[in-house]
């Protein structure tokens, strides 16, 4: 009984490291598998993966429209405070005031990227852009205000 | 065509020639001294940049790609910036012993480079015990290790060389054991002697499976010596930051570097010697056409290619395995790897007794 077990185990290990040394075996015969990216030569055809976060952005559609509402949903999801929103009330059509987005305040440098703005949006105004080279010579310029000028609420989002 | 010996034989005769006997052994030595040197500053650009490289492909990465053509030129600019650092010797060291300790390394390196044929013919000194020599000497090593690791004065060092003084001397014995099965076989233990006998098929291929055993033990047990990953708790960087050199810098940290790489060499040419036959051309049997036109290969390309196979091959190992743990390193060695040699030495001895291999 003894004898089988070692055998066995003797039997398995090989099998096993053999496993082992076929996958990187396999790598080193198939250079098209690398994935290193020489970054500063290829910026024009970098690949980055499709959930790599670079910065919050704003979508706006061609007639300058967002989709936020003013909620502060983000500004309250937010773990260090980057978002801040400055809301203004809008008079409607039949006279009532309505709460609207003035400034959507994003502070680039106290930003980790946590996605959970993205996340807390309930209308999808916001999302996660692939740009990364943020770096500036004064972080006055990491502030950003993420609504374009004059733009306004889509219509028909609440 | 090529040949090393005839030039060897050539500068030889000139050197006879033209100086009295004693003068001219003496030029011999120098030229060795120098070939020998040049040689191990070649191959350990050579080799660290090879490892790097296959590291990478293993790892779907690039590696080194800057210096110089496709990266060539980046272990070059390692070794100089080595030899331009401050080589510090810590307060609390042993001075002596911290300074020795390097070059111990190395020179144990450097002697087994003796008995080892390069090609037909090309052999620095062809002593009757060559293999007996190379097993004895390769154990020499261990004290430079050992030295460093006590001379530093810390506790990493020292940990980093007890391994090593442990896994050394019992990986010593399998490798020893397998090293005998071939001699066994091919009843000397003279390089030369034992070259000759694989004219007619390496002993990998004519010695059935025993054979294949032994070069299995012997692969394993030599990347254990030459304190290689899997094997490499010597070293373990993740726990003992760098084991027996973690107080070394400069050029002293570059000659134990050096010597883990000419001892890889050295281990997979006596590897390459026994088991593959060296310089010895593949040869299959009684095809006298296929066995001549492999002879027109030179018989340093056949050394070498071997050679850098099994180099290869070790380092397949090293970024695959993950390190052992020390009970485990030393329970693989007693309890599975020497038993399992031992048992294998007396099927080869009955092989070689019964003249059963082709």
């Amino acid at each position: 009984m003894f004898i089988k077990d070692y055998i066995s185990d003797v039997y398995n290990a090989v099998t096993s490291l053999l496993k082992g040394m076929r996958t990187t075996g396999g790598y080193f015969i198939r250079p098209k598998e690398i994935i290193t990216q020489q970054y500063p030569d290829n910026r024009a055809q970098m690949k980055l993966p499709e959930r790599f976060r670079g910065e919050v952005v704003m979508s706006h559609d061609e007639n300058n429209e967002h989709a936020c509402t003013g909620c502060t949903a983000c500004e309250l999801a937010c773990p260090n405070a980057t978002i801040k929103i400055v809301t203004k009330f809008d008079t409607t059509p039949e006279g009532k005031k309505k709460k609207a987005l003035d400034t959507f305040v994003y502070h680039l440098e106290l930003c980790t990227m946590c996605n959970l703005c993205v996340e807390a949006c309930p209308t999808s105004a916001i999302k996660m852009a692939q740009t990364f080279e943020h770096s500036v010579y004064d972080r006055n310029q990491l502030l950003k205000k993420l609504n374009n000028p004059g733009s306004k609420l889509r219509a028909g989002v609440e | 065509m090529f040949s090393l010996e005839y030039i060897t034989d050539s500068i030889q005769h000139w050197l006879y020639s033209t100086f009295n006997p004693t003068m001219a052994l003496l030029l011999e030595c120098l030229i060795i001294i120098l070939l020998v040197t040049a040689f191990f500053g070649v191959l350990g650009l050579v080799l660290v940049l090879m490892e790097r490289k296959v590291a990478a492909r293993m790892q779907i990465r690039l590696g080194p790609n800057r210096v110089g053509p496709k990266g060539m030129l980046q272990t070059t600019a390692d070794t100089i910036k080595l030899m331009m650092k401050e080589g510090l010797t810590p307060d609390g060291a042993d001075k002596f012993l911290f300074n020795l300790a390097p070059f111990i390394v190395m020179i144990a390196a450097m002697l087994v480079l003796a008995p080892i044929a390069f090609a037909k013919g090309f052999q620095i000194w062809d002593i009757n015990i060559g293999v007996l020599y190379v097993s004895a000497v390769s154990s020499v090593s261990v004290i430079g290790i050992l030295m460093a690791g006590w001379a530093s004065n810390n506790k990493y060092s020292l940990l980093g060389a007890m391994r090593s003084g442990a896994q050394i001397v019992s990986y010593e014995l399998s490798a020893g054991l397998s090293i005998i099965s071939i001699v066994v076989l091919s009843g000397s233990l003279q390089i030369s002697e034992i070259i000759a006998s694989q004219q007619t098929g390496w002993w990998l291929f004519r010695g059935h499976i025993p054979v294949i055993i032994a070069f299995v033990i012997f692969i394993i047990a030599v990347t254990a010596e030459t304190n290689r990953a899997p094997f490499d708790l010597a070293e373990a960087e993740s726990e003992l930051t760098a084991g027996f050199h973690t107080e070394y810098s400069g050029m002293k940290f570059a000659l134990f570097f050096l010597a883990e790489y000419i001892n890889i060499f050295i281990v997979c040419a006596i590897g390459a010697t026994l088991f593959l036959g060296g310089w010895m051309p593949l040869h299959i049997g009684h095809w006298k056409g296929f066995n001549h036109i492999m002879d027109y290969i030179p018989s340093s390309v056949w050394f070498l290619g071997k050679t850098f196979f099994l180099i290869f091959l070790i380092m397949w190992f090293r970024w695959t395995f993950p390190r052992l743990r020390v009970d485990q390193l030393l329970s693989l060695e007693w309890k599975y790897l020497l038993p399992i040699s031992m048992f294998n030495l007396l099927l080869v001895t009955l092989i070689a007794i019964m003249g059963w291999h082709f």
